[in-house]
C-alpha cells in the first residue's frame, strides 16, 4: 500500500505550486467571510474558485478543472455579482455584520476542525505516503465516454456508467431554470 | 521537502469547509451566507477529486462533475428566492426572516 516513486526524479516546483495555490485559496476564503462590502466577497471566492482550478490541474483533473473555471467562476459567480447589484447591498454595508451568536459558531466550526484534524491523524496510516504517476490517457475523452457512452466499431452504440445520472442533471437543471423565472416574476 | 500526498490536499478542503461553516454561521448577509455554501460544496469537490488521483479512477471527478451542475442550480434558485425576498421586505439580513417565528 506504499507505493514509491524516484524522489531524485520528482518534480521540485510542485510543492511551490501546492502551497502557493492552497494558501491563496485559503486566504481568499477568509477574505469571503470577512469582508463587509459583498463585492468584495464575490471577488475573493473567484479568487478562491480559480486556487482550486489550480488545484484540480496539480491533481491531474483537467476536465474538472476546465468546468469549475467555465461554470463556477464564469456563470455562478456573475450571477451572484448581478443579483448583488439588483439586491441594493449599499445599504446592508453599514449594518452589524455578524449576527448575535457569532461565538457560538466560531466554537462549533473550530470543533468540526478538530474533529477533522483528529480524523486525519488517526487514518494517516490508510492514505499511500507517495503518489504513484500517473499514465498520460486523454482524460475528458474518457470523462466523455463514461458520461455518453461510446460508438462501438460495427455501429453499436454503448451507454456510458453514467449517462442516466447526466440525463437526470440535464432534467435539474430545466427545473432550476424554471424556479428561478417563476421565483423572480411579479404577478404568477 | 515532504512530498505533496493526499493528506495536504485533504487538510486544504477541511480549512475551506470550516471556513464555509464559520460564513454559513456567522454572517447576517444572505449573498454571503450563500457564497459561504459555495465555498463548503469547493472543499467538498477538492476531496473528491483528491481521492479519484489517489485511487487512480475517474468517479471522483465525475461526481465533482454533477456536484458542479447541482451547486449551479441551487445557487440560481437560492438567488431567485433572495430576489423574491427583498422586493417584499427590503432587507437582506437573515435575522429579519421571521415570519415564520413563534
Amino acid at each position: 500500500m506504499n507505493p514509491t516513486i524516484n524522489m531524485a526524479a520528482a518534480p521540485v516546483a510542485t510543492p511551490v505550486f501546492f502551497y502557493g495555490l492552497a494558501a491563496a485559496a485559503i486566504i481568499s476564503g477568509l477574505l469571503v467571510i470577512t469582508r463587509r462590502n459583498a463585492v468584495h466577497s464575490a471577488l475573493a471566492l473567484i479568487v478562491t474558485l480559480l486556487s482550486v482550478a489550480g488545484l484540480y490541474l496539480m491533481l491531474y483533473a483537467p476536465f474538472v478543472a476546465g468546468v469549475q473555471i467555465i461554470v463556477y467562476a464564469g456563470g455562478i459567480m456573475v450571477l451572484f455579482l448581478f443579483v448583488i447589484m439588483l439586491v441594493n447591498i449599499e445599504r446592508a454595508s453599514k449594518e452589524r455584520q455578524f449576527n448575535r451568536m457569532w461565538p457560538v459558531g466560531l466554537a462549533a466550526s473550530c470543533a468540526l476542525l478538530a474533529l477533522f484534524l483528529g480524523a486525519f491523524a488517526k487514518g494517516k496510516a490508510l492514505l499511500p505516503d507517495r503518489m504513484i504517476p500517473i499514465a498520460e490517457g486523454s482524460n475528458t475523452q474518457e470523462i466523455a465516454t463514461q458520461l455518453y457512452g461510446e460508438v462501438l466499431g460495427n455501429g453499436q452504440y454503448r451507454l456510458g456508467q453514467y449517462t442516466f445520472a447526466f440525463e437526470i442533471a440535464s432534467l435539474l437543471l430545466l427545473v432550476a431554470i424554471l424556479g428561478a423565472v417563476i421565483m423572480t416574476k411579479k404577478k404568477i | 521537502m515532504v512530498p505533496i500526498t493526499t493528506l495536504h490536499y485533504l487538510v486544504v478542503a477541511a480549512a475551506l469547509f470550516v471556513l464555509g461553516t464559520i460564513g454559513v454561521l456567522t454572517r447576517r448577509n444572505v449573498v454571503i451566507v450563500l457564497m459561504s455554501i459555495e465555498l463548503i460544496l469547493n472543499a467538498v469537490n477538492l476531496n473528491l477529486v483528491a481521492f479519484s488521483r489517489m485511487w487512480g479512477n475517474l468517479h471522483g471527478q465525475i461526481f465533482a462533475i454533477f456536484i458542479v451542475v447541482d451547486a449551479a442550480a441551487e445557487a440560481a434558485v437560492g438567488l431567485g428566492i433572495l430576489i423574491a425576498f427583498f422586493r417584499n421586505r427590503e432587507t437582506t439580513n437573515v435575522d429579519e426572516i421571521d415570519l415564520l417565528k413563534w
